[in-house]
């Protein structure tokens, strides 16, 4: 372990999963957040509900697909979603460095109200606060958010089986590039925007097949490659990924040769994974393929036996390869 | 894209695949010297389909990694004093950044606040220069015939627009000498050379005819896709079959024979040949580029008071082995161990284009 923190520790990768489990894990010794799960599930008084947290540093503010007040607002309608959980009320919490232009903020707040109608959840309970100039960059914001779930809905690594198909909701990468191409230093012309969206539209139009469907993710920082190896970690199985399967953009594919970037490691914002009893996995692909948010949904894997709690590329010629977690820094501030 | 597809696809691979099994020739050592290529043969998987006596190994291909402790750890220094003096910016490619040095890393220094920035292109560096006149901007140069010309490019460009405060500190290599070396050394067994695309696309073949003529071993430059790369297996196996070493070119879409005449007249230009000091290797006479007396102005190592570092090599780490092809990452004792891409011990397992990262990531 690193005596001081480096910008990988955020990257939602191996040096993060270490931080966690050195730093965080011991010192808050939590049932529920020991399951490391995007959302935690609670029950009071026989009702279950979803609570979930998130932070958002995107570096820039506005970006081609959206700004960092609609994606404050994705992310933790996603962290709900994913769990299977019908988001309901978010807070916001604003840090703004001095001298940040106004009507920016309000523009912010326009766009943050904007998809929280979209994904219809209400903005309940707020917070502000100012720093002095250098003691953060422009804007951080913080969203919480409160989802309950239904009856007969359970989600989790723990009912991943073998057999079980792992469908992928659309194209992947499309964030992490949209980023990198606004970004001072490296900005480059791409029609490709951010797929930031409110993932509960779509999970809505899954939920009556939800006893199909044993684990939900999304595949945000760290990216699909990140996700399917927190998956065979949990579930102590294995995952077979298809590299003819993977479904990619041929721009995002052609920027990603360009600049040695591997898109199994690009963030998403508006994408996730499922692993479903294979007897239900067509059903499931098809309703999901009427939502706009699935359109381009496909199957891209198997959960395996074999080798445990690894993650394989099939190879387009036919060779295999594991996918590791994301190590190195790809990219800082992506969300 | 779809042009590279053809070269991706399963059909046209398995047909050559299965005539390398119909030969009768069981037992070939061939070594890649390009990082890149040493990537693509983890991330395709080629090397599960190989029949086990078709041993692909990696050499030198990884400028990051053959860069010399010393070299790092220099640089590390430089950036320690700009954090003290504030007038150092320094400029250089990512890989580099994490690699250990012997007390530090840039990446560690980067995070102390040394003022240090990952690019993209050298021109890159060349705006950061304009940008902050106040400051002196040193890039740490690493790379092969590839990433040289580029090199040569900025500092005559820097030249041009009279900018004083742009300097560049050379750490860069030459493959060819490096090759020589290996078949020198009696304890590696290598067959045939997967030549390096890009670098070749530089320099052309004439480098690799000396090393059939003196070494009697065959040289294929060979593109980076997997179709490329089991059709340049396939040609140094019918080689070694029919005892016929020769140079070929099977990325005959990018490389010519005579290689790019105006890179190589920059080259010339800007840099003269002098001895280096690779990681595992020590000193390879005349296999460095160092900026020549006429642009002393943008050499850092003459511009700044660079420091002698007590280098401290990382016990037991194997690198240089590894790095002469003469063990694989898995016979490394510290590999997957203590050596991890989150904490990694030697150079080989930080570079993505590292051989031991590449065994990690993909085959482990």
């Amino acid at each position: 372990m690193e005596d001081y923190i480096l910008l990988g520790h955020g990257n939602g990768g191996k040096l993060t999963a270490e931080l966690i489990e050195t730093c965080f894990l011991p010192c808050f010794k939590d049932p529920v957040l020991n399951t490391l799960q995007d959302q935690a599930l609670l029950e009071i008084e026989n009702h279950r509900i979803a609570f979930t947290t998130d932070s958002f540093v995107v570096d820039p503010l506005f970006f081609p697909g959206g700004d960092i007040g609609k994606l404050a607002v994705c992310g933790t309608v996603n962290d709900l979603a994913v769990g299977g959980a019908v988001p309901r009320f978010l807070s916001v919490g604003f840090i703004i460095e001095e001298n940040f232009p106004l009507e920016d903020l309000k523009k912010i707040a326009r766009s943050f109200s904007r998809a929280a109608d979209t994904a219809q959840v209400r903005i309940v309970t707020a917070d502000t606060k100012v720093v002095e100039k250098g003691a953060c960059d422009k804007l951080f914001i913080n969203t919480s958010g409160i989802g309950t779930i239904n009856e007969g809905i359970d989600f989790g690594s723990h009912k991943v089986a073998e057999g079980d198909a792992i469908i992928l909701s659309g194209d992947i990468g499309d964030h992490g590039i949209a980023i990198l191409s606004s970004r001072k230093g490296i900005a480059f012309e791409t029609s490709v925007t951010s797929d930031c969206a409110p993932l509960n539209l779509l999970v809505h139009e899954m939920l009556p097949y939800a006893a199909s469907i044993h684990a939900m993710r999304d595949p945000t920082r760290g990216g699909l490659g990140t996700i399917l190896n927190e998956i065979v970690q949990q579930s102590g199985f294995g995952i077979t990924v298809y590299e003819d399967a993977l479904p990619l953009k041929e721009e995002v594919r052609g920027i990603c040769e360009l600049l040695g970037l591997d898109p199994l490691y690009l963030a998403n914002e508006g994408k996730l994974i499922a692993c479903v009893h294979p007897d239900g996995a067509k059903e499931l692909l098809s309703a999901m393929k009427k939502n706009p948010l699935g359109k381009d949904a496909c199957i891209i894997g198997h959960v395996t036996k074999e080798p445990p709690k690894k993650v394989v590329m099939e190879t387009r010629v036919g060779g295999s390869r594991f996918i590791d977690m994301l190590v190195a820094e790809d990219l800082p501030r992506i969300c | 894209m779809k042009y590279l597809d053809e070269f991706r696809k399963k059909e046209p691979f398995q047909a050559i695949l299965s005539k390398i099994k119909s030969l009768p020739l069981t037992e070939i050592s061939l070594m890649e010297v390009c990082g890149t290529h040493t990537v693509s043969i983890s991330k395709s998987g080629l090397r599960s389909l190989l029949p086990p006596g078709i041993r692909l190994i990696s050499g030198p291909g990884c400028p990051v990694c053959v860069t010399s402790l010393e070299d790092v750890d220099r640089v590390i220094m430089l950036a320690e004093e700009g954090r003290k003096n504030k007038r150092y910016i320094i400029a250089t490619f990512g890989d580099i950044m994490r690699v250990p040095g012997s007390h530090s890393s840039l990446l560690k220094e980067k995070a102390k606040g040394s003022d240090i920035h990952i690019l993209y292109s050298p021109a890159d560096a060349l705006t950061l220069a304009r940008e902050n006149p106040e400051k002196e901007v040193v890039f740490f140069a690493v790379g092969f015939e590839t990433t040289s010309p580029t090199f040569a490019a900025t500092i005559l460009q820097a030249q041009r627009e009279g900018l004083s405060n742009f300097s560049i500190i050379s750490n860069n290599k030459l493959i060819p000498p490096a090759m020589e070396v290996l078949l020198e050394d009696k304890e590696t067994t290598i067959d045939g050379f997967l030549c390096p695309g890009h670098v070749s696309a530089i320099i052309g073949t004439a480098p690799y005819q000396r090393i059939v003529d003196r070494y009697q071993k065959g040289c294929v430059v060979s593109g980076f896709e997997p179709l490329d790369l089991i059709l340049s297996t396939y040609w140094l196996m019918l080689q070694k079959r029919d005892t016929a070493p020769r140079v070929e070119i099977e990325y005959s879409r990018v490389v010519h024979p005579e290689g790019n005449a105006k890179a190589l007249a920059l080259l010339n230009q800007v840099y003269d040949i002098a001895d280096a000091s690779w990681r595992g290797f020590g000193v390879i006479p005349k296999s460095g580029l160092v900026l020549k007396d006429a642009f002393s102005a943008y050499d850092g190592t003459k511009k700044f008071d660079l420091p002698t570092p007590e280098v401290a090599t990382p016990h037991g780490c194997r690198c240089g082995q590894v790095l002469k092809g003469m063990i694989t990452p898995k016979e490394c004792p510290l590999f997957a161990t203590r050596c991890t891409p989150t904490n990694p011990v030697g150079a080989c397992m930080v570079s993505s284009e590292g051989t031991c990262a590449a065994y990690y990531k993909y085959e482990q």
